[in-house]
């Protein structure tokens, strides 16, 4: 095992959202702006890294029947911990974000490296793969976002770019544009990896 | 030898009209409110049906010479889609606006789903929804009076002697709707025991204006009326659902029961005065219910095979419709109910599957 292959391979080979298709709830929900995406991004990878680290310095203590509420206390921590700071140097993306950020105790991408990985393997390893699959899910975010963001409200970053006689698809950052996005997505690498088997 | 054996999934029916003379079919019997959306609205409507159909078209053959798939334009179910969605916009939308509508109804709406016979909805309807939701500004301003009418469908002279000049930038069924609304504000103040002279005079207005509306029959079974480029003259839709239904290629389950479904419960629930004060008619009339009923929610890849499942089919359509034309935010829901019923369509042939011949139930 190749510390390189486990921090890269949560990029492409097992994107969370492209290839394992894990964590569609933020995905969906906050993929509108590309300050949310971002900032959605960052926050799960830090609860991502921090609870990887501390699940593989525990995994020899954890009782095999709990361990699942014990990863959920360990993520939830995390999460509390990003919460308060988000609300407290970050009020506007907080705001924004809403309940999603409390809602990252559920991210089923953590609770799965913790399950999948970090519960089996040593820190250093662990640590590789939560920031692996974070940026992943970070990237994931952002390049939905970037389509979103463009297409329904004509800028990026909050910054408008289209000229002024374009008219936002508003539909793209509206729910079905979330879905139909990563779709497109979806579909877009399946067909790269196909061509590329062939 | 090989070729002559065919193996496909059912229903085996065996016709000799094959696809391409069906769909030219349909798009003769859509001419007669196409030529008549034109006479009503003016050259523009010319302009969005051409516009839709050639993108429609220009959409699928590009997607399959790209995707190297063999290009099935020739067999006129892009012809369709562009006719369709060119109905259902209003006739004085941007020119992209159909433009992109048929685009979508292709490229997202059919070919990714294997193209004609494998799209799970109607791809002119998913082309509607798509543009109502990404422009509801172009999509819910109505402009434009048809000829020798209004846009409301009140007559002219009407207006005039009632003084309701400020509610004609509007089909009939906005009106009906902002007009039944004021009526409830007016019932609720009147339970209270309040006064209210302002809200009173509004509500005399409503009053006039929904009675207006039942007398406009006329109107709304000629045409003269506001509203989407193919959707307004009953008459003209009436003439290309009779070809089709002589024809055998549409079936009278699905019509009857949606327009039925929409009769009945306008009946009960649509009026002012409490339950059976509705006006079925007026209903049944106005907004896109025909060309819906006759021409969208029977088409054949989307509807059900089976007769009972026909038969939910369209009382799930018209009740869906009722819904939104009264409680939900929309004016018309014919589109959405259409949409809504099409992702049922694999259940109700489920559920509804007729009994095998000779199948006995054992005891």
């Amino acid at each position: 095992m190749s510390m390189m292959s486990e921090f890269s391979k949560g990029f492409y080979k097992e994107n969370p959202v492209f290839k394992l298709v894990l964590g569609l709830c933020p995905t969906l929900a906050v993929s509108n702006s590309v300050q949310n995406a971002i900032g959605m991004g960052v926050a799960a990878t830090f609860v991502l890294i921090m609870s990887n680290v501390i699940v593989s310095l525990i995994r020899k203590g954890v009782p095999k029947k709990i361990r699942i509420p014990i990863y959920i206390v360990v993520i939830a921590t995390f999460v509390t911990i990003v919460d308060l700071v988000m609300a407290g140097f970050a009020p506007a993306l907080h705001k924004s974000l809403g309940i999603f950020v409390p809602l990252i105790v559920v991210n089923c991408i953590i609770l799965g490296r913790a399950e999948a990985f970090a519960g089996k393997n040593p820190v250093f390893y662990s640590f590789l793969d939560g920031l692996g699959m974070g940026l992943g899910f970070t990237f994931a975010l952002t390049i939905i976002s970037i389509v979103r963001e463009l297409l329904g409200n004509g800028s990026l970053w909050g910054v408008p770019l289209m000229p002024p006689s374009f008219e936002p698809v508003l539909l793209l950052i509206l729910p079905p544009g979330a879905f139909l996005t990563l779709g497109l997505f979806l579909g877009f690498f399946n067909w790269l990896d196909a061509k590329r088997d062939a | 030898m090989e070729n002559r054996l065919v193996v496909s999934a059912s229903p085996h029916i065996a016709h000799k009209d094959s696809v391409k003379k069906i769909m030219f079919g349909v798009v003769i019997s859509l001419l007669p409110a196409a030529v008549g959306g034109v006479y009503f609205f003016g050259a523009k409507a010319a302009w969005v049906i051409v516009l839709a159909i050639l993108s429609a078209v220009i959409t699928e053959a590009l997607i399959e010479k790209l995707t190297k798939k063999p290009i099935t334009i020739a067999d006129g179910s892009a012809i369709v889609t562009g006719i369709l969605l060119a109905f259902n916009v209003p006739p004085e939308v941007p020119w992209w606006i159909p433009v992109i509508g048929s685009a979508f109804a292709i490229a997202i709406g059919k070919v990714p789903f294997g193209g004609l016979g494998y799209n799970p909805m109607n791809p002119a309807l998913l082309g509607r929804a798509f543009l109502l939701a990404s422009w509801p500004s172009h999509m819910t301003i109505f402009k434009t009076a048809p000829k020798d009418g209004s846009l409301s469908g009140i007559n002219l002279a009407a207006i005039k002697s009632y003084g309701l000049d400020a509610i004609t930038s509007a089909t009939p069924l906005n009106v009906f709707k902002t007009q039944r609304g004021i009526l409830f504000e007016w019932h609720d103040v009147l339970k209270s025991g309040m006064e209210n002279p302002a809200l009173q005079a509004k509500a005399d207005l409503a009053n006039n204006a929904i009675s207006q509306l039942s007398d406009s029959y006329a109107n709304l079974f000629w045409g003269r009326v506001g509203g989407c480029v193919g959707e307004t003259s009953v008459f003209l839709l009436l003439i290309g659902a009779l070809y089709l239904i002589y024809k055998r290629y549409i079936g009278l389950r699905i019509p009857l029961t949606y327009i039925g479904t929409v009769a009945v419960l306008t009946w009960l629930f649509a009026g002012t005065e409490g339950l059976f004060s509705g006006d079925p008619l007026f209903h049944v009339l106005s907004g896109g219910l025909i060309l819906g009923a006759f021409f969208m929610a029977t088409d054949m890849v989307t509807s059900p095979v089976t007769p009972k499942g026909r038969i939910w089919f369209g009382v799930g359509c018209g009740v869906i419709t009722v819904i939104i034309r009264l409680v939900g935010g929309y004016p018309e829901g014919v589109s959405y109910s259409i949409l809504l019923m099409n992702l049922t369509v694999p259940l109700l042939d489920r559920y509804t599957k007729p009994k095998t011949f000779g199948k006995v139930e054992q005891k």
